[in-house]
C-alpha cells in the first residue's frame, strides 16, 4: 500500500492563492447572505473563479484546460470548505471528469472546452438515497438518431444553474452515461430539495420524455472503443473523485469549525474562568485537532496519488483506498467538530445566529454525499481484509 | 565525530544493506520459548535479561551497534547513515530489541557529547557491549512529571556525596550498574532548577536499594529505588554542581529523539494492525470467520485508517506548506496520537478474540501466547509515562491551539 505524500511548489501556490481568495470573497456574512438565495452562490465570485481557471484545472490542455492533475483541486476544495464557499465548481469538475473518462475524442471536444470556460455542469447519479446502488431505474431507449430517457434523479447538485447534466441511465440492459443539456429538459423538470446544509443547492431532475441526440451517450457505453473505460468503471471513479472533493471540503470546514470553537473557548468566561481552561472542553477540542490532522494527511495523500496517475486512467486500488479513507475520516472529523461546536457554545450554540449551526449542518449533509463513512469503510474492508490469494 | 569521512556512495550503502540483511538472517535468535519484552521497560526476569544481553552483545560484536560512535569507545566510526540502514534491516527482520536503551540512547550520547575523556573511556564501550546496564533516576514518587521539583538530596562529604531520597519508575533498576541521577545539592538556590546536579552514579553501593515494582501484568521491569545515606564518589558528578537541570534537559532531547547521537538498535518491537489481523484469522464468531463479521470489520477498518493517517502525518509534518495552520500540531501531538492509537488497537485485539480473549500469558491455549493481553496492559506505560495523555492533551491545547491554562 502506498504511503506517498508530496506537495509541489505549484500546489503550495494554488493553496495559498485559493485560501486568500476564499477568505476575501467568503467571510461569514457573505456566506449567510446566500443561505436563502436561489442559486446559493454569488455570481460575481463564480465568474472570478472561472477567470482564475479553476474549472479548467484538471481538464487536459487539448480540451481547453490547464492540464494539471486532479490532485490540484484538493487545495482549492479544502480552501472553499474552510470559507464555506459554495459554487458549482465541484459539480462542474465531476461532470468534466465523467466526459474525460467516458467520452470519445469528439465528445470531449464538444463539451470539455465549454466546462473549462465556465459553463456550469453537474452529474445526476442517484435515484433515491442509496449511494451503494448498482442499478438505476432511469432508462434510455434508442429511438432512431436520438435517445429517449425516463425516470427521476435525486440530489442533483447545482441542478438549478447547470447547463449540462451527465446522467446515469440504463441503456440496453447496461449502465450508460448520457449528457443532457438544459434545453432538452421539460418545463418543471427541476424541483429543488430543501437541504440541511443551506450553503448547498440540489434538486430532483425529471428525465421523463427527455430526448437527446444519440451522440450524447458517452462512448464508454458503446464498446466501439475498447480504450475507453466502461460506464460502470467511470461511475465508480466519479464516486471516488466526488468523495475526495467532499473530503477535502469537509477538512477545510473542520479547520474553520475548530477556529470558531477555539475563539469562543478563549473569550467566553463562566464561574470567573475562561471556559477553554476546563479540560472537559479543552480535551475534546484537541480531539477535533487530531481528527483534522488525520483527514488533512489523507486528502493530500490521495491528491498525491492522483497527480501521479494519468488523467483519464481508471483509478487504481491505492487511489481507491486513499479516497475512501479520506472521505470516512474527513466527515467523521467534521461531524464530531460540528457537534462539539454547538455544545460548547452553550445557549448561543442553540441559535441560528451562532456559526456553529453552519458547521453541524454542513457536517451532516457532507456525511451523506458520495457515501457516508460506513459506506466507505465497508468497501475498505473488502479491499483491505479480503485480499485475494 | 568523524569530520574527515567522505560521504558513502549509494553502492556502498546498498552493499552494506545486503550484508546486514544476510547477517540478521543467519543470526536472528530462535524463539526462546518465553515471551520477550517488546520494550526495554518490560525486562522482568533473569531469563529475559540474559537473552537480551547476549543478543545485544552479538549485535555489537558484529559491528551493527554504535556504528557512528568513535572506534576508541567501542563504536565503528562510520557515518550515522549506516546505523540507520542497520536499524531498518533489524526492523524488517523483526529481531529482538537492543535493550540497554538508557545507556545506548540517553546516557551514552550525553557522555559522548559532554563527558570527560575518562568518562568516555570508562562507560561507552560497556554500554554498547551490554556489559553495563544503565538506568535513570529522574522521577520521584511525589513528582512524576515535575522534574524541577526533585527532592532527592546529595550532600558533599569529603570525597563523596551522601545521597538520600527515593526515585521511582527506575527501568531495570535492579539490573543496572549505573544510574543517571538527578539530585538536589543546594536546597537554598533561588531558582529550584539551580539547586540540581547530575551524577553518573554507581548502583552497587550500600544504601541504594532498588525494589522491583510488580506491574499490572504481574511482571516486573521497574524499581522504586531508595537511597539511604548512600555514599557515591564525588567524581560521579557530571559537570559542575548546579548544572543538573541543564544536563537533564539535554538528556531529554536524546530521549525524545530531538537530538542525534543514539547508538541505534531497536528500542521497541513495532506492532501494527496487520499483526492484529493475522492473530484474528482463525477466530470465529457466530460460526463464521470473525474477519467476515460486519461490525468487527468496521472497527478494524477504523483502526487501519488511523494507522495509515499516523504514517502519512509523519510525512506531512515535513511539508511546511501543509502545516501552516498549526505549525507544531503534528510534533506536539505525536506521543498522544501514537500511544492512544496503540492502546485502542491492542484493546481491540484482546476484545475481538471471543472467549480466548479471557486467557492470559502462559496459558497454552492463548492466541499468540497471550501477546495481546500483555501488550495491551503494558501499553499503559506509554499513555502514562513521559507525561500522561491527559497532560499531553493539555500541552497540545495550550501550546498548539492557544487555549488558556
Amino acid at each position: 500500500m502506498s504511503n506517498a505524500l508530496s506537495f509541489t511548489d505549484e500546489q503550495a501556490m494554488i493553496l495559498d492563492s485559493a485560501r486568500e481568495f476564499c477568505r476575501e470573497k467568503s467571510p461569514v456574512p457573505a456566506v449567510r447572505a446566500q443561505l436563502s438565495s436561489d442559486s446559493g452562490f454569488d455570481a460575481t465570485t463564480w465568474e472570478e473563479m472561472v477567470a482564475l481557471g479553476w474549472p479548467a484545472l484538471a481538464i487536459p490542455e487539448e480540451f481547453g484546460g490547464a492540464g494539471l492533475g486532479f490532485g490540484s483541486i484538493v487545495p482549492i476544495a479544502e480552501s472553499m470548505g474552510r470559507a464555506l464557499l459554495s459554487t458549482p465548481l465541484f459539480s462542474a469538475t465531476l461532470a468534466a471528469q465523467a466526459i474525460l473518462r467516458g467520452g470519445s475524442s469528439s465528445q470531449k471536444e464538444q463539451w470539455l472546452p465549454q466546462i473549462a470556460a465556465g459553463t456550469p455542469a453537474t452529474v445526476a447519479l442517484l435515484d433515491g438515497g442509496d449511494w451503494g446502488a448498482t442499478r438505476t431505474t432511469c432508462t434510455a431507449t434508442r429511438n432512431g438518431d436520438s435517445v429517449t430517457l425516463s425516470g427521476e434523479k435525486w440530489y442533483v447538485a447545482d441542478a438549478g444553474v447547470a447547463s449540462l447534466f451527465v446522467t446515469w441511465c440504463e441503456l440496453d440492459g447496461s449502465s450508460a452515461l448520457v449528457v443532457v443539456e438544459q434545453g432538452h429538459l421539460g418545463a418543471d423538470a427541476i424541483q429543488p430539495h430543501r437541504l440541511l446544509d443551506e450553503t448547498k443547492r440540489a434538486a430532483k431532475l425529471s428525465l421523463d420524455g427527455v430526448s437527446v441526440p444519440a451522440g450524447n451517450v458517452l462512448e464508454a457505453n458503446l464498446e466501439v472503443n475498447l480504450e475507453v473505460n466502461s460506464a460502470d468503471g467511470v461511475l465508480r471513479d466519479l464516486h471516488l473523485l466526488g468523495a475526495l472533493l467532499l473530503a477535502a471540503e469537509a477538512t477545510g470546514s473542520t479547520g474553520a469549525c475548530l477556529d470558531t470553537v477555539v475563539d469562543y473557548l478563549k473569550t467566553r468566561k463562566q464561574f470567573g474562568k475562561l471556559i477553554g481552561s476546563y479540560q472537559a472542553l479543552k480535551h475534546p477540542t484537541v480531539d477535533i485537532l487530531c481528527g483534522l490532522d488525520a483527514a488533512r494527511s489523507l486528502i493530500y495523500h490521495a491528491a498525491t496519488l492522483l497527480d501521479d496517475a494519468a488523467a483519464d486512467a481508471e483509478l487504481d486500488r491505492d487511489i481507491e483506498i486513499a479516497c475512501r479513507m479520506a472521505k470516512a475520516q474527513a466527515v467523521d472529523a467534521l461531524t464530531f467538530a460540528g457537534d462539539r461546536a454547538v455544545q460548547f457554545h452553550g445557549g448561543m450554540g442553540f441559535t441560528y445566529e451562532c456559526d456553529a449551526q453552519l458547521y453541524i449542518r454542513r457536517a451532516q449533509h457532507a456525511q451523506q454525499q458520495f457515501g457516508d463513512a460506513w459506506h466507505h469503510r465497508k468497501r475498505l474492508a473488502g479491499l483491505l481484509l479480503d485480499t485475494a490469494a | 565525530m568523524n569530520s574527515a569521512v567522505d560521504a558513502p556512495s549509494q553502492r556502498e550503502l546498498d552493499d552494506f544493506r545486503s550484508q546486514v540483511a544476510a547477517w540478521l538472517k543467519d543470526n536472528k535468535p530462535a524463539d526462546p520459548g518465553f515471551l520477550l519484552p517488546q520494550t526495554f521497560m518490560e525486562v522482568g526476569s533473569d531469563q529475559q535479561l540474559d537473552f537480551l544481553r547476549e543478543w545485544q552483545h552479538k549485535l555489537w560484536s558484529a559491528g551493527y551497534l554504535g556504528m557512528a560512535w568513535p572506534k576508541e569507545y567501542g563504536g565503528q566510526g562510520v557515518p550515522a547513515v549506516f546505523q540507520v540502514i542497520a536499524d531498518a534491516e533489524m526492523r524488517r527482520a523483526a529481531v529482538p530489541i537492543a535493550f540497554n536503551v538508557i545507556g545506548l540512547g540517553w546516557a551514552g550520547p550525553l557522555i559522548l557529547h559532554r563527558g570527560s575523556e575518562e568518562e568516555k573511556q570508562k562507560y561507552l564501550k560497556n554500554i554498547l557491549s551490554a556489559e553495563d546496564i544503565w538506568c535513570q533516576g529522574f522521577s520521584e514518587p511525589d513528582h512524576g512529571s515535575d522534574l524541577g521539583n526533585v527532592q532527592t538530596r546529595a550532600v558533599r562529604d569529603g570525597d563523596d556525596y551522601v545521597v538520600n531520597g527515593t526515585k521511582i519508575w527506575t527501568t531495570m533498576g535492579n539490573y543496572a550498574k549505573y544510574m543517571i541521577l538527578l539530585a538536589r545539592t543546594n536546597p537554598n538556590a533561588e531558582r529550584k532548577y539551580d539547586g540540581l546536579s547530575f551524577f553518573l552514579s554507581p548502583m552497587q553501593v550500600d544504601g541504594i536499594d532498588p525494589r522491583p515494582i510488580q506491574k499490572l501484568t504481574g511482571e516486573y521491569g521497574f524499581t522504586e529505588t531508595f537511597f539511604t545515606d548512600a555514599r557515591i564518589p564525588a567524581s560521579c558528578l557530571m559537570g559542575e554542581e548546579g548544572e543538573g537541570w541543564k544536563i537533564a534537559m539535554q538528556t531529554l532531547q536524546y530521549e525524545r529523539g530531538a537530538e542525534a547521537g543514539a547508538a541505534g538498535g531497536l528500542m521497541q518491537v513495532r506492532v501494527v494492525i496487520d499483526d492484529v489481523i493475522e492473530c484474528l484469522k482463525g477466530v470465529t464468531r457466530d460460526g463464521q470467520p470473525l474477519l467476515e463479521d460486519p461490525v468487527i470489520r468496521d472497527e478494524l477498518v477504523k483502526l487501519m485508517i488511523e494507522e495509515k493517517a499516523q504514517g502519512l502525518s509523519n510525512r506531512r509534518a515535513g511539508i511546511p506548506a501543509l502545516t501552516s495552520d498549526y505549525p507544531f500540531s503534528l510534533n506536539l501531538s505525536g506521543k498522544l496520537r501514537s500511544s492512544e492509537y496503540a492502546r485502542r488497537m491492542r484493546k481491540f485485539a484482546v476484545a475481538a478474540q471471543g472467549a480466548h480473549g479471557g486467557l492470559y500469558v502462559e496459558d497454552a491455549d492463548a492466541l499468540d501466547a497471550g501477546f495481546w493481553q500483555r501488550a495491551y496492559l503494558n501499553n499503559f506505560s506509554t499513555t502514562i509515562g513521559g507525561g500522561t495523555s491527559q497532560i499531553q492533551a493539555n500541552i497540545v491545547g495550550e501550546h498548539v491551539l492557544g487555549l488558556p491554562k
